[in-house]
């Protein structure tokens, strides 16, 4: 089973590669390289502030859109084009097809962010001719924003799994704007009473938690990220990532191939 | 052993949104298929062939009914490491090489990295694609990709092949080595199941067939029975005007082509036409019979459909 759902993941990561995915990286390179003259003019403190917040908003934006879109495909994709039914006519289970795509795009957003994340330290080092104990910091946020993709995919294949690509998007979208409210709309429904409390409280967690995700401005201004946070969004992202994949699986082991 | 043995599979769609409506697939299909034998699964389009190869498949799920194949349920795992599919005009990830897309298949099939490496270029050679395994599949001609598609489905040596329109959409070399391909594989005693609606092909290929139209059964049958069922007159074309009027009281219809004299008559009379022939000095051109052929079988069955 192990190997069949590796097979599968890698195979989704070599289509990936190959379809071009990772040339974003090129586009993150050119805006940092961009934007360096620019931040090269503002003093040395907030110089860093800025490099980090650009990059990592710039990560944590390539990565969600990749995410989102590669996500709706990778099942409607095989349906569509009938690639499935020679890999469904073996001993592979639904189950397993579903984790090995899951794990592939998994794969592909880790490389991804990998490279970008030294690209981002290579500018870094560059304007800052120095790296400090703080910066290390920094690699928690990158890995908040590996579990926020996490996240991100399992959303689009739950959605994929039932629905149209187009309305997987815009339910993977929204998922995930919601989902950077969700501290807020938790706030709310401690504040709200009767049945409104209800509801915000059921909807603050149905949504994914990614504001608990997104530590960047912390980071940027080297706040400390507590090991609690750490283990309760690793914990948090591989639950709520392990809901939805079992969704998918449990919505495309019913499925008729057209 | 059977081979494959369907028990009243019935598959019923649902269509539309608001307003939803039954749209039937397949009626209660009962069929069986012994080990080691060529099984044509014959019908017009939309009769329900590919409806019934998805459902042996698992890629879609019976309204009503199951299946065994190699004795077990068809829905077993296990089952499908000892199953070959070809999909109707099959489309693989053009993204990948020949070598890469039947490494990757031979890997959820189950076979190790030494089998791999010693079947799939052997594989290649017989599907006649040896100087192409590392050119991407996007390049691939419709034919080859059909190559690329018998090569995935035998790769795992499965005792039973399904094949759903092996021959469609290619050309006349083309279909003759499909045609070859699986000969070789019923020499190898593998089963074939496979469905198509050329009927030459089915003729030349099957031991048996099964005429499905409207998504029902409406016939199964030994191919060379069917055919000699239905046999019994034979075409004459001789050359010489003199034998016509005496041909008449053997044969009711004569047409006449130039030089030429073309008639048909019952088995019973095609030694006294021969003699006849001979008598009036006409030069025969060529005695064949006619008739008998798989297709009067199929637009039998499909006219009893109908009525």
């Amino acid at each position: 089973m192990t190997r069949r759902i590796g097979a599968i993941a890698f195979n989704t990561f070599r289509e990936a590669v190959r379809d071009r995915v990772l040339y974003n990286i090129v586009f993150f390179v050119l805006l940092l390289v961009a934007s360096a003259p620019l931040l090269g003019k503002i003093s040395a403190g907030v110089q860093r502030v800025l490099l980090v917040n650009l990059s990592l908003s710039a990560i944590s934006i390539f990565g969600v859109i990749i995410s989102i879109f590669v996500g709706i495909s990778l099942v409607s994709k095989e349906i569509e084009r009938r690639t499935l039914y020679p890999v469904l006519s073996r001993p592979v289970g639904r189950g397993e097809f579903i984790l090995g795509k899951y794990m592939g795009l998994a794969a592909t957003l880790i490389v991804n962010t990998v490279a970008m994340s030294v690209g981002f330290y290579l500018a870094m080092f560059i304007m800052m001719r120095q790296f400090t104990g703080a910066d290390a910091n920094i690699l928690i946020a990158v890995y908040f924003l590996l579990l926020e993709f996490l996240v991100v995919i399992g959303l689009a294949l739950l959605f994929s799994s039932f629905s149209t690509p187009l309305l997987s998007a815009i339910f993977a979208l929204s998922m995930f704007v919601a989902g950077t409210f969700a501290a807020d709309l938790r706030e709310f429904a401690r504040m709200a009473h009767g049945p409104q409390r209800w509801l915000a409280s059921s909807i603050s967690y149905l949504i994914p938690n990614l504001a608990s995700l997104n530590v960047i401005t912390r980071v940027s201004h080297d706040q400390f990220i507590s090991a609690a946070l750490v283990g309760y969004n690793s914990l948090y992202a591989m639950l709520y990532s392990a809901v939805t994949v079992c969704g998918a699986i449990l919505i495309f082991s019913r499925k008729d191939l057209k | 052993m059977l081979a494959v043995e369907i028990l009243g599979f019935e598959k019923t769609y649902t269509t539309g949104f608001w307003r939803k409506q039954q749209k039937i697939g397949l009626k209660s299909l009962h069929l069986e298929v012994q080990q080691g034998e060529v099984f044509g699964f014959l019908g017009p389009n939309g009769a329900g062939k590919t409806t019934t190869l998805k459902l042996l498949m698992g890629l879609i799920f019976p309204t009503a009914g199951h299946a065994r194949i190699l004795g077990k349920d068809w829905r077993d795992p296990a089952v499908r490491a000892g199953v070959g599919f070809l999909p109707e005009q099959p489309y693989f990830y053009d993204h990948l090489t020949p070598l890469e897309l039947l490494d990757y298949y031979g890997t959820l099939s189950g076979l190790s990295l030494p089998d791999r490496r010693a079947r799939i270029p052997k594989l290649l050679e017989r599907v006649g694609l040896a100087g192409q395994g590392r050119v991407q599949l996007r390049k691939f001609s419709k034919g080859m990709l059909q190559r690329v598609g018998i090569a995935q489905a035998v790769l795992h040596e499965p005792a039973v092949v399904f094949l759903d329109e092996p021959m469609s959409g290619l050309d006349p070399v083309g279909r003759r080595e499909v045609r070859d391909f699986i000969q070789s594989l019923k020499r190898e005693g593998k089963t074939i199941f496979f469905s198509t609606h050329i009927l030459s092909d089915a003729e030349a290929l099957c031991d048996r067939v099964a005429v499905l139209s409207g998504g029902e059964l409406r016939g199964v049958g030994v191919v060379s029975e069917l055919t000699s069922e239905n046999r019994g007159r034979f075409e004459l074309i001789w050359q010489g005007s003199a034998a016509l009027q005496p041909m008449k009281t053997l044969a009711a219809d004569c047409h006449v082509a130039g030089e030429y004299v073309r008639t048909t008559v019952e088995e019973a009379r095609l030694q006294d036409a021969l003699d006849l022939l001979k008598t009036q000095h006409a030069k025969l051109i060529s005695v064949n019979p006619v008739g008998g052929s798989l297709e009067d079988y199929f637009l039998e069955k499909l006219g009893e459909a109908r009525r």
